[in-house]
């Protein structure tokens, strides 16, 4: 899960990192009235969006009173940043920039550790300077069973080159920001820019942090850092019965058990598409392993309330899934549902159970199931269906 | 031969008493797997009883320590059911023992766990695959792990794959040959057995005559696995990534992306490995007439 600004910024302090003082503002007015919070003076109004470049699209601006202040955040709030409407502002506390750096620590999948990486050449795009000039950008292992101590963080400061005036400096805040990664159960915290303000001291005045969703059951606050407003309500709705659901744009809908074989068969709906009309996956649903009855009926629920969706392609190979649970789910979920449900199904099964699973979809005989024999012929025969309706 | 499990590899279960433990004890067993015991701190001294292969009971003893259940049954093999709240200690636990091969089942491990485990785990001796996978079979010899073992037999195909239920799709399109062993090395960011790892077990096996490396979309394992293709596997290799149609992932903070030096593109995954001269198929039925062309050519 990544996180806002605003939200790093507060978890940052929690955690005893230097930030300056920032209010999230959802209106013009409580913008005023973060602007006054923060002393009056000069803020930074922020857009909240999850994605770069929001300062060249107009989504950062300078505010010298709180009257300015809900001016300007009047003008962000709305706006669309790379397909993101900006719901909220930060109000943040102006600050005397002297120095800008970078510093990151994220998980590194291919090492299977961290790395921590640092330069004393912040606020411009870390992409850019990791191409155009590696060497500025210093990069450490970080043993997870370690972590960034003392030791650590001075090989990062000393890596990155920092004058030695700062150093010390520079190197305390690092181990907070580690600190932040480690008991925040984070896959990535950076800061971009890491500032020196003109009083000598260091401040962390723009954090990214994504969290591992994963370690959400020792983190009982993280749920409230979920974005829900920004979710499609048929995704809030797979995640509140725990389904991993993503919602796409096409006109076939997919159900199937595991990430690898539900992504497979968004491949092959797709391909069988070409050949009728052009339609494609509808969304990516993985009811997971060891899926009951109950499971697949939310599942098939969330589905058949997609008004795009014309077919739905049903795609179970049965390890800890058991087909005739599959099978119980359907039928549940169809015979709930009664003359609301009109759209066709396509049904494929194997494994774990499966004659059991068959058996229960034959002998019901809804006039919507159709039993597919194998993954391609299932495709084909949804994505045809889905070209007709 | 086969790579990691054989029919002498003796297994015990750690989680053996809780729900999917029980559960997929019963079916190991089913498949001719020799399970001598389970582990559970709080059970210790009980027993459980399942049905083998020949549907006589079976009585298996629950030990308080991995320890005290490799001396007492010889064991080698340990796979873990445990809730993800418990998996970082049980893996240690099991590594402390000195098991041989550690299968991680569990799903839903936090990342920064299985991080510590892998750093832990560097310089002993035990060979963890998973976690978040469905483990391992040698059809017809034994079974660590989740796959049903009724798809296919014994055979000259080896497999390596991060998906479970892909890794089931395969081996039932290739049924009419088998399997020498059946991997799921799991999807989550950090992995005890990679991709790399199984293609230089089944170079060096002799009953493995042709791979089968199924992988999916995100990270760079795929290129690397295709880079060490070309310097170190001899024998012939067909591929497949899952996720040519998925629009682009979660939008993972900048530097991630630049640690991965990669798109993380099916499209980049297949053209890496088409480099090097592994054959990949669009769709699982493709990648297994791929695979047939191979055999019916050696």
């Amino acid at each position: 899960m990544d996180l806002f600004e605003y939200q790093a910024r507060d978890i940052f302090e929690k955690h005893g990192v230097p930030v300056l003082g920032g209010v999230v503002a959802t209106t013009p007015e409580e913008a005023r009235e973060g602007a006054e919070k923060l002393g009056g003076g000069t803020v930074v109004v922020k857009a909240q969006v999850k994605t770069g470049g929001r300062g060249k699209a107009g989504g950062v601006k300078l505010a010298h009173s709180p009257a300015e202040a809900a001016e300007k955040a009047a003008e962000i709030l709305g706006m669309d940043i790379k397909g993101h409407t900006v719901h909220r502002v930060m109000i943040a506390q102006g600050a005397k920039i002297a120095e800008e750096f970078y510093f990151s620590v994220l998980l590194d999948r291919s090492n299977r550790n961290y790395l921590a990486m640092c330069s004393v050449e912040g606020g411009m795009e870390i992409e850019q300077l990791a191409v155009e000039r590696p060497e500025a950008l210093a990069r450490i292992a970080v043993d997870p069973a370690v972590g960034i101590d003392e030791a650590k963080a001075a090989e990062i400061v000393d890596a990155a080159g920092f004058a030695d005036d700062i150093k010390g400096k520079v190197a305390a805040v690092i181990q907070q920001l580690w600190t932040v990664f480690e008991a925040e159960d984070a896959t990535l915290v950076e800061v971009n820019p890491l500032v020196r303000t003109e009083d000598g001291e260091i401040v962390a005045l723009d954090g990214k942090v994504t969290l591992d969703e994963n370690a959400g059951f020792r983190h009982a606050d993280h749920a409230e850092l979920e974005d829900s407003a920004a979710a499609d309500p048929l995704e809030a709705k797979a995640k509140e019965n725990d389904l991993n659901y993503v919602k796409l744009d096409g006109e076939v809908g997919i159900i199937g058990n595991g990430a690898g074989l539900v992504m497979s068969t968004l491949d092959v709906v797709a391909y069988a598409g070409e050949k009728h009309g052009g339609v494609k996956p509808a969304n990516f649903l993985d009811i997971g392993g060891g899926a009951n009855a109950q499971v697949m009926a939310n599942g098939l629920d969330v589905i058949l309330n997609d008004e795009q969706v014309k077919s739905v392609f049903v795609n179970v190979f049965g390890g800890i899934t058991a087909c005739d649970e599959v099978a119980n789910g359907i039928v549940g979920a169809l015979d709930i549902l009664g003359d609301e449900a009109s759209k066709p199904l396509v049904v494929r099964l194997d494994g774990n159970n499966v004659e059991l699973g068959r058996q229960i979809l034959n002998e019901r005989n809804h006039p919507l199931v159709t039993l597919a024999d194998t993954m391609d012929g299932g495709a084909d025969l949804a994505a045809a269906k889905a070209a007709a309706a | 031969m086969s790579i990691y499990l054989n029919k002498d590899s003796k297994i015990i279960v750690q989680g053996i008493t809780g729900g999917m433990g029980a559960k997929h004890t019963a079916l190991m067993l089913d498949s001719g797997a020799q399970i001598v015991g389970g582990v559970n701190a709080r059970k210790a001294g009980t027993t459980v009883t399942h049905k083998d292969q020949a549907g006589n009971d079976v009585t298996l003893p629950v030990y308080g320590t991995v320890k005290e259940a490799m001396a007492e049954t010889g064991a080698d093999v340990s796979v873990v059911f445990v809730p993800p709240a418990f998996t970082k200690d049980a893996a240690i636990e099991a590594i402390d023992a000195g098991i041989g091969l550690l299968v991680v089942i569990t799903e839903g491990v936090p990342v920064q766990d299985t991080a510590e485990v892998w750093s832990y785990l560097q310089g002993k001796e035990t060979r963890m695959i998973g976690p978040n996978c469905p483990g391992i079979i040698t059809p017809g010899e034994s079974l660590a792990g989740i796959t049903p073992h009724t798809i296919t037999g014994k055979g000259p195909i080896g497999l390596v794959s991060k998906s479970g239920t892909l890794t089931y799709q395969m081996m039932y399109e290739l049924k009419d040959f088998g399997f020498s062993t059946a991997i799921g090395i799991g999807g989550d960011p950090i992995v005890g057995t990679t991709h790399i790892d199984a293609l230089e077990a089944f170079e060096n096996d002799p009953e493995t005559k042709a791979i089968v490396m199924i992988g999916e979309i995100g990270g760079d394992a795929e290129e690397r696995a295709a880079a060490y293709i070309k310097e170190h596997v001899t024998k012939p290799v067909v591929g497949y990534v899952a996720g040519f149609t998925a629009p682009e992932g979660k939008t993972m903070g900048h530097a991630g992306a630049i640690v991965s030096g990669s798109s993380g593109t099916a499209a980049a995954k297949k053209e890496a490995l088409e480099a090097v001269g592994v054959k990949v198929g669009k769709t699982p039925s493709e990648t297994a007439d791929l695979m047939r062309e191979i055999l019916q050519s050696l």
